[in-house]
């Protein structure tokens, strides 16, 4: 048996922990390390790339160990294509975060040992596959970033911390519990085993069996879903969401934009969808209109704020938006529809492009928020700037390619995600597609303001003096930037890995 | 018929002696010699009469129940022997008076009454013995002659002592006129098959408040307070103790032998007139009014009188049961919460003589004046809130699972002890409150350390030790009852 | 061998009561030295117990044969979990009260008295003994809080005196009840645990004597509506106090629920589940919900204790295996966390700052003047708030698993108990380590640093860290224990048709 996954989630973890057992007066020597441990395990990430067998949808690199016997606990971990490519994402977003909190002087030990441990709990969250160790993560996740938010964090961050805490918290819980009355029906705790039930519809009729009730799997569903929806977040659960972006410090919001959204999508994919097909295919209706409100509604929201961090924390809703209208409609039986299950491919397909994308624009956007509140002295409001696109052409041209990435225009990578996600959900779901388009236009309005207004127009003289990126910052820019323009020509890289793992997970959903 | 006697004997030739010695050869020593050399041929006196009573193994009912001895008799002797050498050594703080000798004396006669009173099978023995330690008691209240408390107490203990003996008196005439005699088996034989007529009802009833007074149950208590506060402590000591071990004797003895035959009944829906519902009424009264009252107390002797009444209450659920099991569970009841209360009446006594008062604020601090004193003090008073593992509780235990196994197919006096159950949980407020100053308050910063006379430290520590052992092993004491 | 657990503990008191009166080093060292001995013993003892699942004797002997009671020890393994969280609790209780300087010698002797006491509660096999122990830990309690405690002592001290005794004078009547009817069914008067277990009581008597016997034991367990003891008391106690009251007390009342009120009258608690089922889910909310609202920051844990201690009471009234293996397995997790958390209230904050209220903490910055502290509550109270890897989740998981079996419904609420929960563990953090309010001239600034942590809280706090972990990571340690106990004999009529 290989321990690969283990060691990989205990890389950041004890990187943590020497960290943090560091003097505060080495705080070199605490970024130092903490950026050799994020890049032993990006590179540690890379290797799992390496090995990966892209044309299996199996679950690779499987450790299974009795825990707790009695509660049918085990020790459960495996990647497949959507694993591989979250602990990917990860392990590529932390060393960026790392090398933008360069200059956090208050605690830094601390700082980066919490960010190494929020690593390791997403680490931990993206390959475990057994309830019991895989909440663990989910909820270890939780607590670097609560502490990340709430003690670097700007002027509101008490409060801001608090409501991102207790909303999470709301969601465990009830996921928790459905989790629990799960376990009591069937006796499992192990999801490939749980959505093999699902399949043959044992679960369902253990649940009712042991509950008596005729809803209780909807109640159960409902009770996950919450506990999801909260972390994506799905409009209406998403109050949190601005408020911790915003004032969270841009290193930390590109980790909880970055990854930690990702952790919702991810539960839907392997926790929602496998397990409660049915519920969902009779809450299909909801859930659309859901998801449609959160892609038009939270870019509308985006267009009316005035804070860079907060117009990119509703852009961030509205992408995820996108993967969220795609599975659901993916969900949809799809009647007089040409080649369902091609469209449904595509859709989820366009869902896992999407998530890596998103990761990886979005958290690029807000590093260059880090750079520009560094240069600003923490100023980020959009009529803050103005025409500063002579004095600092460099930084102006790269951010805008992000930008631009994120706005879903061709040959970048955020649109073949969009592009594969409306592909799909057209023929599946017309009406929701139709109306979601108005969220594309949105976006596309509010992001050329933010060209426009940080940018471009008259030169705010405030700022004649900025200077342009360092060397050392374009490096810290470029590789993204350029992964970016890769992934926008070159998409299979990642379709790749995921085409069989969607077509397993279609397999699964049992049409 | 003396060796019948003899244990009687010998504690009358040690009043003697101790007379004796007192008036002759200690004349103008002190107060204190007098009454050390006092105690000494006192203790030696009751020591060797406990020794007889308990080397012989006699069964004897001499001229029809007049003199019963049998090793019950004798081993309840021997406990109030035992009782009247701790309540001697207590008294040898004393500063109450100057006449040790006849202090002492007055004591050891009591001590015989009781005795005698233990023995009697005879309604007219019971009287003369009741009186005899009746009349030695209200002598040993009234014993302080510069504390117009004292008399006050006395006066009033006497008169209330005068009402209960009419009260006897009537009812045992109305007895003896019913059955026509006075031996105790032999009117039960004659009562049998009356049936309740109200005659026989008075006779209940005037029996129960003749010794209601004795014991000092609600509603005849009234005397108790007062007599407790006023009286010298090692008097109330022994009116709390001594008495009250030979009454409760006595008393279950009369209504199990006498009333054989009109005990009613006192189970709950199951009401049956008799002797038992009187007594459960007034143990009923006693359990609620003498903790309640005594909650409210700012005297440590007068709440260790309420505690008394409500003890008494306790007590009189373990006579109404009338089983063998219930009766020894009584005398163990009774002579173990004997014991205790002369250990919180020395404690009391000490307190008294150094502070000058009785107040519960006087009992600040002793923890630091006076460790093992209260140390001491801590033991009796959990023992009388029944705290396992001392003898209150196991007493308690005793008592009442023997109450409740009286009728053990409808648990039918289980409501008498669930009240008692739920007083006594009343009762742990108020000793805690003593404890409380005792351990928990500072005392003023001048207050000097106070020193216990050896003699007494000696009593109050074989007293808790008692008090421990006879609760972790009670089989040595209930073995015997 | 772990009958020696309790005679260490009052061969301790003896030599405590013996040493000179102004030793408060001597003091100290006896009392750790006892406490640690008697930890060794316990752990030992229980790992050598071959046979965790079944009733092992350690000694029986006549005691009062006139009632039939025996001096009878014995353990089982839900007696040898709380064993072992006696002697951490006890060690790590004594760690924390290092600076007691008044009447040293006093405190730790009525401290190891407590503790002996709870041993012998949790290895009685006799009612009789049980109950003895048991009130025997009343005293100490009642002195220690009056004596050494803080805000309102002697009313605290009081409240919860009497409210022990009252349940414990419950639990006489019920006892004497259950006794006079064993004594004719068997013949022979006994109060023998594992004979009365044989004893069919009727119905009707279960009916009125099961809430009795639960009640008189639930109000040490702190279930609501008898809870009120619980905060005034630990707030009131010190230190050590609080600690071992919610760690270990508290248990006490559980312990008897579980082995007396249900194991003698499972007829009863089957016809009572849902009344304390119900009780313990407003418990649960309610402590949190009240403990959210706080000022003090000790009044919050205490409530939290209330709110914990419900899970414990959900767990039992499950009445399947498994939410029961979770009430045992909660009473350990929370004697641990609950043990923490007032350590460091206790100890690390108001015993430096001289003060517990929140609005006074908020603008003191306590979270850099005393790192270790505060890193400590965080985790103390993660682990309090349920979160996984820590002992809290995997008890809290097995009673709710349970519950849902039984009551759907009522586990929902629940839930809302533990969201809550997490509400008010958060505020207290926040308000009382890591406020963002600005320290103003007076009051907040101080003119002397803070003393900072000690040695030996440095270690207790790291014990009881350690023990939640591993319990949380290796439950499989303790279940191993627990989890026989209920295949036995003794709660086959419980469980009867029950069993997940």
């Amino acid at each position: 048996m290989n321990h690969w996954l283990t060691i990989l989630t205990l890389i950041p973890f004890l990187g943590g922990v020497i960290i943090a057992g560091l003097g505060s007066g080495r705080q070199a020597l605490a970024r130092g390390l903490a950026l050799v441990a994020s890049l032993i395990s990006l590179g540690g990430a890379v290797c799992l790339w390496m090995h990966f067998n892209s044309a299996s949808g199996e679950l690779q690199f499987v450790e299974r160990v009795a825990w707790v016997k009695s509660l049918g606990i085990e020790y459960f971990l495996g990647v497949d294509g959507l694993g591989l490519l979250m602990v990917t994402l990860t392990a590529l977003v932390t060393p960026l975060a790392i090398l933008a909190s360069w200059n956090v002087n208050d605690r830094p030990q601390v700082f980066h040992a919490l960010v190494l441990w929020l690593q390791a709990g997403l680490f931990g969250t993206f390959t475990a596959l057994n309830f019991f160790h895989w909440f663990l993560f989910w909820e270890l996740g939780l607590i670097p970033a609560f502490f990340l938010v709430k003690l670097w964090g700007g002027p509101k961050r008490g409060p801001a911390a608090t409501q991102f805490f207790i909303y999470t918290m709301v969601g465990s819980v009830a996921l928790l519990l459905s989790f629990l009355a799960i376990r009591y029906a069937t006796g499992s705790f192990d999801f490939i085993k749980l959505a093999d039930m699902a399949k043959d519809g044992t679960l369902q009729s253990s649940l009712a069996a042991h509950f008596g009730w005729k809803n209780i799997g909807m109640i159960v569903f409902f009770g996950a879903f919450l506990g999801f929806a909260v972390k994506v977040p799905v409009i209406p659960f998403h109050t949190w969401l601005p408020a911790a972006y915003s004032e969270a410090p841009s290193p930390v919001t590109m980790l909880l934009t970055g990854v930690m959204s990702k952790m919702g999508v991810y539960g839907f994919l392997r926790i929602l969808l496998p397990i409660f097909p049915e519920q969902i295919r009779q809450a299909l209706p909801l859930m659309l209109i859901l998801s449609v409100a959160t892609i038009v509604l939270s870019a509308c929201a985006a267009f009316a704020q005035r804070d860079l961090k907060r117009i990119l924390a509703y852009s961030s809703i509205n992408h995820l938006g996108y993967c969220l209208l795609a599975m659901f409609a993916a969900m949809s039986v799809g009647a007089g529809v040409n080649q369902p299950e091609i469209q449904r491919a595509a859709a989820l397909n366009g869902v896992l492009l999407q998530m890596f994308n998103h990761g990886l624009t979005a958290s690029t956007l807000f590093l260059f928020v880090a750079l520009i509140e560094r240069r600003s002295g923490g100023l980020r409001g959009l009529d803050d700037f103005g025409g500063i696109r002579k004095i600092v052409p460099v930084f102006t041209g790269l951010m805008g390619i992000a930008l631009f990435s994120s706005l879903g225009l061709p040959g970048l990578n955020g649109f073949v995600g969009e592009f594969l996600v409306f592909k799909g959900v057209f023929p599946l779901a017309p009406w929701a597609a139709a109306i979601s388009t108005l969220g594309i236009l949105v976006t596309a309005i509010f992001i050329l303001t933010v060209i426009q207004r940080v940018f471009c127009g008259p030169l705010n003289e405030r700022w004649a003096q900025m200077p342009d990126l360092t060397t050392a910052e374009r490096f810290l820019v470029v590789p993204s930037i350029a992964l970016m323009f890769a992934l926008g020509i070159w998409p299979q890289f990642i379709l790749g890995v995921t085409d069989a793992t969607v077509m397993k997970l279609l397999q699964q959903l049992n049409f | 018929m003396l060796q019948l006697a003899a244990p009687e004997t010998i504690v009358t030739i040690t009043v003697l002696a101790v007379l004796g010695v007192d008036l002759t050869l200690l004349r103008g020593k002190s107060v204190s010699t007098r009454f050390h050399v006092g105690a000494v041929v006192s203790i030696l006196g009751c020591a060797m009469a406990g020794w007889f009573a308990l080397a012989r193994h006699e069964e004897f009912n001499l001229l029809n129940g007049i003199l019963v001895v049998n090793p019950v008799t004798d081993f309840v002797k021997c406990a109030l022997l035992i009782l009247t050498i701790f309540t001697v050594m207590i008294s040898v703080t004393g500063k109450y008076t100057e006449h040790a000798g006849e202090y002492l004396s007055i004591v050891l006669l009591a001590t015989i009454g009781l005795m005698f009173l233990v023995s009697a099978e005879d309604l007219l023995i019971i009287f003369i013995a009741l009186e005899l330690a009746s009349l030695s008691l209200y002598i040993l209240t009234a014993f302080n002659k510069h504390n117009a408390r004292a008399a006050e107490a006395a006066l009033k203990y006497f008169l209330f002592g005068g009402m209960s003996a009419a009260f006897l008196l009537f009812g045992f005439s109305l007895l003896y006129g019913m059955s026509g005699s006075t031996n105790l088996t032999e009117i039960a034989r004659s009562l049998q098959g009356r049936g309740m007529d109200p005659l026989l009802l008075v006779a209940i009833v005037t029996t129960v408040i003749g010794f209601g007074f004795k014991v000092a149950a609600v509603p005849f208590h009234l005397w108790a307070p007062d007599a407790y506060e006023g009286a010298p402590t090692p008097s109330a000591a022994f009116i709390g103790a001594g008495s009250k071990v030979a009454s409760f004797y006595i008393v279950a003895k009369i209504f199990t032998l006498a009333f054989a035959g009109a005990e009613g009944s006192a189970v709950w829906h199951g009401y049956v007139a008799g002797w038992t519902p009187t007594i459960a009424v007034v143990a009923a009264l006693s359990m609620v009014l003498g903790n309640l009252t005594a909650i409210v107390q700012s005297s440590v002797k007068r709440l260790l009188a309420y505690s008394a009444i409500a003890h008494a209450g306790y007590m009189l659920l373990g006579v109404l049961a009338h089983t063998s099991a219930s009766n020894s569970a009584l005398m163990f009841y009774v002579i173990t919460y004997a014991l205790t209360t002369i250990g919180a009446f020395g404690v009391v006594a000490v307190v008294e003589s150094a502070t000058g008062s009785d107040r519960l604020d006087n009992f600040a601090g002793l923890s630091r004046r006076a460790p093992g004193l209260s140390l001491c003090m801590l033991v009796f008073l959990l023992s009388l809130g029944g705290i396992p593992p001392l003898a209150g509780f196991i007493g308690k235990f005793f008592l009442f699972s023997a109450v409740v196994n009286m009728d053990a197919q409808n648990l039918g006096l289980l409501w008498l002890v669930i009240l008692a159950v739920a007083m006594s949980a009343v009762s742990f407020y108020y000793y805690l409150r003593v404890l409380k100053q005792v351990y928990v308050q500072d005392a003023a910063a001048e207050a000097p350390a106070i020193i216990v006379p050896p003699m007494t430290m000696l009593a109050l520590a074989l007293l808790a030790a008692l008090v421990i052992v006879l609760g972790c092993a009670p089989s040595l004491l209930i073995s015997h009852l | 061998m772990l009958a020696w657990t309790i005679y260490i503990s009052f061969i301790g008191v003896l030599v405590l009561m013996l040493l000179p009166r102004d030793n408060a080093k001597a003091a100290r060292a006896v009392a750790l030295l006892t406490a640690l001995a008697g930890c060794v013993v316990a752990i030992i003892g229980a790992m050598q117990q071959p046979h965790p699942g079944e009733v092992t004797t350690i000694v029986k002997t006549d005691w009062i044969p006139q009632i039939g009671a025996t001096y009878y020890l014995a353990a089982d393994g839900i007696s040898l979990v709380l064993v072992v969280l006696t002697g951490l609790a006890a060690v790590t209780g004594i760690l924390f009260s290092w600076n007691i300087e008044k009447r040293t010698k006093e405190f730790f002797a009525f401290y190891l008295a407590l503790i002996g006491g709870v041993y012998g509660v949790f290895l009685s096999f006799d009612l009789l003994l049980l109950f003895v122990f048991y009130e025997l830990t009343i005293i100490p309690k009642y002195f220690l809080i009056a004596r050494w405690g803080s805000t309102r002592k002697e009313y605290g001290a009081m409240k919860l005196a009497l409210y022990s005794f009252v349940g414990s004078h419950l639990v006489l009547i019920g006892m004497i009840a259950a006794w006079v009817v064993a004594k004719h069914q068997l013949g022979h008067a006994s109060l023998d645990l594992m004979e009365l277990s044989k004893v069919t009581f009727s119905a009707s008597f279960q009916h009125w004597m099961f809430p009795l016997v639960f009640i008189g034991f639930a109000i040490l367990a702190g279930m609501w509506p008898f809870h009120t003891w619980a905060p005034t008391g630990h707030v009131a106690a010190p230190t050590a106090g609080s600690m071992l009251l919610a760690g270990v007390v508290m248990k006490l009342g559980a312990y008897g629920c579980l082995r007396v009120a249900m194991g003698l009258f499972p007829e009863g608690m089957r016809e009572w589940q849902w009344a304390v089922a119900a009780l313990a889910v407003v418990g649960i909310v309610y402590g949190a919900g009240v403990a959210l609202v706080q000022r003090d920051f000790k009044f919050v844990i205490g409530y939290s204790s209330v709110s914990h201690m419900g899970f414990v009471l959900l767990g039992l009234a499950t009445l399947n295996t498994i939410g029961l293996d979770g009430a045992v397995l909660q009473m350990f997790s929370h004697g641990i966390i609950a043990g923490l958390l007032f350590g460091v209230v206790g100890r690390m904050v108001y015993d430096r700052t001289h003060t517990r209220d929140f609005n006074d903490l908020e603008r003191m910055d306590v979270g850099k003047l005393l790192p270790f502290a505060g890193i400590t509550f965080v985790i103390a109270g993660v682990a309090s708030m349920g979160l996984p890897g820590f002992s809290g989740f995997v008890a809290e998981l097995q009673v709710l698993m349970g519950a849902w079996a039984v009551f759907p419904k009522i586990t929902m609420l629940a839930g809302v108990g533990i969201v809550v929960g997490v509400a008010y563990t958060l505020r207290a953090v926040q308000k009382a380590f890591y406020s963002d309010a600005k320290p103003d001239g007076h009051g907040g600034q101080h003119d002397h640093p803070l003393e900072p942590i000690s040695v030996p809280e440095r270690v207790g706090a790291v014990i009881l860290i350690g023990a939640s972990l591993v319990i949380g990571l290796f439950p499989t340690l303790l279940m191993n224990w627990i989890e026989p106990c209920f295949q036995s004999p003794l709660f086959e009529r419980l469980l009867k048709g029950g069993s997940l």
